[in-house]
């Protein structure tokens, strides 16, 4: 690989923010033709140099050769104009206009000036068939599914005759299927001489596709080597700089009494498409269950259930032999269940308050003295709760914004505990944090359901349900369709039970 | 952990910006004072604080609406309703046709009254918004005209004058309201910084506070984590409709007549003070000091520049380019504080 030409080269590139140097004279290397991962914990400096290397904001130290030439990307603009395009976490659409308009936005294809739909959408068409996924172009982006979605992003990359490529968590919210269209398409970018950064924390996932490897920690780079020389064991050990520990083995006790009953749930999405088929479930005190399945299983639709976000389900939820069914989101909370979100920026904080005021915010009542909130009791009880979870925080009254990922997601499961519920329920607690965060969560986890606390744990990832779980329970759009104790789980029919409707779907085969 | 020292000055320099409605009142009193002699005289700071009194207890109510995320176009509407309402009670009392009688309310009860017919219409824009999920701006847009107009249906569209009130009705005393003092400050001072302070704790002390907080910063959140959103929402403009109230009440009062075109693009200038004070009109970051100072803000400037002599029409330019510069500011401010957040993750 080391033969093919560099395309792009950042040379000791620094950047010095307020009071933080995020990168710390970086040297990276980009080839024609080959994936480049770039790997490191949450705020080690992996965005910052892909928004660097895209013209977003311009480093403070050091240059960037493109075919070996200085150059100076001033914007986002600049860099497109030169072939670079990034792809970001959070896709850039909008949703109100269509997957040709999307993929055109900014060199609209115009005749006199007049907007040219028709061969707009002729080349979109061109575009998605390569990406063996004709979405029709006139179709507004808001409506399709997340996965789609990321395709357009990529066609629209494509259309502007892309040359430096930069993904950034792009399989996060694709599943199994679209993964392998997603490596597909990036193999025949490859193919075509094309150069890929691609960021990612699934480390098997990088692995399969990556050419290189580059590791960043504290702003520095800490290793580089190519991808078939090492595994997932050695890049822990650059990213986090110790050495790592085989996982855990599960300790299981013996569950305690029932605590939650899930009785013939069922929900329907507005279209009147089931959402949830007739889900039953037990959860004992002191008892780990993990809901397994892919993206669009209907894992989140159940937690939002319970959480009574969907007055209109039909069926039955009881907690302690109480009927919670008829309340709304607060009464449960006060009854002893709590929700950690999926998507913590969306549903998990408020960005605007400060570190304190997000853990506090469920469970206020108990800061009130004669109406008044107290400060005090406020502090110590979120000083108490920062401690027990390992929150690092530059301080409690510092902006949530100031934190990284794991941290926040700890701060999200800081403000359950709060409310000291006996059910927590907790929707993809992992996503988005890096693999020493993930571990601690991982801990926190088995830590209070051998206090006693049932909790609930949906998540895609195998690996999350092996590290946590005492019993599993796989879905797969909207059913239950497997349920196994956590030693008896083997991975294939775990991901057979996960897949196990979709064979079902009529005009399939 | 490595970022402390940034940290220290994120959040100096995050004090320095949200004090900068406070900064800027200062420099704008000093300027003025060494500009005009007649600036810091009793009188002059009298009448100044008379007229921010005005704004600035519509701002408060506005504050906590805007914090919420929503927007209260009503205002001026409400409180031109509830001046007339409270004119028409001590003026011609309460007309039952079917009894043939006129019943004359006690000076408190016309006050009550007044209040709750401004708690009303904020009510209906709280049930609107929450309930129905009509957009803020339009639901208190349509108000705005109800109101208006029913302000004009009550009186007619006339004036009702002398609202001194008859000892034997038992309703005199409503003009103190405006005019009275007491402890030598007038009373319209001690109704705003009454309404200040209130808001203050409100929004800073209580559990209240904070969930209106959580609902402007993050909706879902706040409904996730079991805030009544629909409650909080209807609260504030409930809130917000009793400052219009008694801001309708104060004006009445002083000029002892209630007029229906009272409180026309008052709404503007309370948003422009709870602007000029910081909070953003996304919802969720803000507070009352900062809408108090800014209220300041612009009746200091408008003083100053009546003072210095400069004319009328310049003082609408020169405000609006306060405001915008308010916002400039807020922007800046916000992509500061995200840089240094940034910064200080680690």
């Amino acid at each position: 690989m080391s033969d093919r030409e560099i395309v792009l080269q950042a040379r000791a590139v620094s950047m010095q923010y307020p009071g933080t140097l995020a990168l710390d004279r970086v040297d990276f290397t980009l080839r024609r033709g080959t994936v480049a991962a770039l790997i490191g914990e949450n705020g080690a400096g992996k965005s910052t140099l892909v928004k660097i290397l895209a013209g977003i904001v311009q480093p403070t130290g050091g240059a960037l050769l493109l075919n070996g030439e200085e150059v100076a990307l001033r914007s986002v603009r600049d860099a497109d104009a030169r072939g670079i395009e990034i792809i970001h976490q959070e896709l850039n659409l909008c949703p109100n206009l269509s997957v040709a308009e999307n993929i055109f936005l900014g060199r609209e294809l115009t005749v006199g000036g007049v907007l040219d739909v028709k061969r707009q959408e002729e080349r979109a068409r061109e575009l998605l068939a390569r990406l063996e996924h004709p979405i029709d172009p006139a179709t507004p982006v808001g409506g399709l599914p997340l996965g789609q979605q990321q395709i357009v992003e990529i066609a629209k990359a494509l259309a502007r005759d892309v040359r430096v490529l930069m993904m950034d968590e792009p399989t996060s919210a694709l599943s199994a299927a679209e993964i392998a269209v997603l490596f597909r398409i990036i193999g025949d970018l490859k193919a075509r001489g094309v150069a890929i950064v691609y960021i990612s924390h699934r480390l098997e996932e990088l692995l399969g596709i990556a050419d290189t490897v580059s590791v960043l920690r504290d702003g520095r780079m800490v290793a580089e080597a190519a991808a078939d020389t090492v595994d997932t064991r050695w890049i822990v050990e650059r990213m986090t700089g110790r050495a790592s520990g085989a996982p855990e083995a599960l300790e299981h006790r013996a569950p305690g009494r029932e605590l939650l009953r899930v009785e013939g749930l069922s929900l329907k999405s507005e279209s009147g498409r089931p959402l949830l088929s007739d889900v039953s479930l037990r959860l004992r005190a002191g008892e780990v269950m993990g809901i397994y399945g892919l993206m669009g299983a209907g894992r989140t639709e159940l937690l939002e259930c319970l959480m009574g976000l969907h007055p209109e389900m039909a069926g039955s939820i009881f907690l302690d032999s109480k009927n919670l069914s008829a309340m709304g989101t607060s009464r449960r909370i006060a009854h002893g269940l709590a929700m950690a979100p999926e998507d913590r920026q969306v549903s998990g904080l408020v960005r605007s308050l400060s570190v304190l005021a997000n853990m506090t915010v469920s469970s206020l009542d108990r800061f009130t003295r004669g109406g008044w909130l107290s400060p005090a009791a406020e502090e110590a009880a979120a000083a108490k709760a920062a401690n027990e979870l390992r929150i690092k925080a530059p301080g409690l009254r510092h902006s949530i914004e100031s934190l990284s990922g794991g941290n926040q997601q700890k701060v999200v499961i800081a403000k359950c505990l709060l409310t000291e519920p006996r059910v927590l329920l907790l929707d993809e607690p992992t996503r988005g944090v890096d693999v020493g965060a993930k571990r601690e969560i991982h801990a926190i986890v088995r830590r209070l359901a051998a206090a006693g606390m049932g909790i609930v744990l949906a998540t895609s990832e195998l690996e999350e349900v092996r590290a946590t779980a005492d019993r599993v329970v796989v879905m797969s759009r909207g059913r239950v369709t497997a349920e196994f104790a956590a030693s008896e789980a083997a991975d294939d029919a775990l991901a057979l039970a996960a897949s196990a409707a979709l064979e079902e779907r009529p005009g399939r085969a | 952990m490595s970022a402390a020292p940034g940290g220290v000055r994120v959040l100096l320099g995050s004090y320095l910006f949200r004090l900068r409605a406070l900064i800027v009142l200062v420099a704008l009193a000093v300027a003025f004072a060494a500009l005009s002699p007649a600036f810091l005289t009793t009188g002059n700071l009298t009448i100044l604080v008379k007229h921010v009194a005005i704004n600035a207890i519509l701002a408060v109510g506005m504050t906590f609406v805007i914090l919420s995320g929503g927007i209260d176009l009503s205002v001026g509407s409400v409180a031109g309703l509830a001046g007339i309402v409270a004119g028409g009670l001590i003026h011609s009392g309460l007309v039952l046709r079917s009894f043939g009688v006129v019943v004359y309310l006690h000076t408190w009860l016309v006050i009550l009254v007044a209040l709750a017919a401004g708690a009303l219409v904020g009510g209906v824009n709280g049930g609107l918004i929450a309930a129905l999920r009509v957009p803020p701006f339009i639901a208190t847009l349509g108000t705005l005209y109800i109101a208006r107009g029913a302000a004009l249906l009550i009186s007619g569209g006339g004036t009702f004058p002398n609202l001194t009130g008859e000892p034997a009705l038992g309703n005199t005393g409503f003009l103190s309201l405006g005019s009275g003092t007491v402890l030598g400050l007038p009373v319209p001072i001690w109704l705003m910084l009454a309404f200040a302070a209130a808001g203050v704790f409100v929004a800073h002390r209580t559990p209240f506070g904070r969930r209106v907080y959580a609902v402007g910063g993050n909706e879902r959140a706040a409904e996730l984590s079991g805030v009544r959103v629909p409650w909080i929402q209807f609260a504030v403009y409930v809130i917000s409709g009793v400052c219009a109230a008694t801001v309708g009440l104060i004006i009445a009062a002083q000029l002892a007549a209630a007029h229906p075109a009272t409180g026309e693009t008052f709404e503007l200038n309370a948003i422009a003070a709870v602007v000029l004070g910081g909070t953003s009109l996304m919802g969720g970051r803000g507070s009352v000091g900062g809408t108090i100072a800014g209220a300041f803000v612009i009746g200091v400037l408008a003083d100053g520049l009546i003072l210095m002599g400069v004319s009328e029409f310049w003082q609408i330019v020169i405000k609006g380019l306060v405001i915008v510069l308010a916002v400039v500011l807020d922007q800046m401010q916000q992509r500061y504080m995200r840089r240094a957040a940034a910064a200080s993750r680690s």
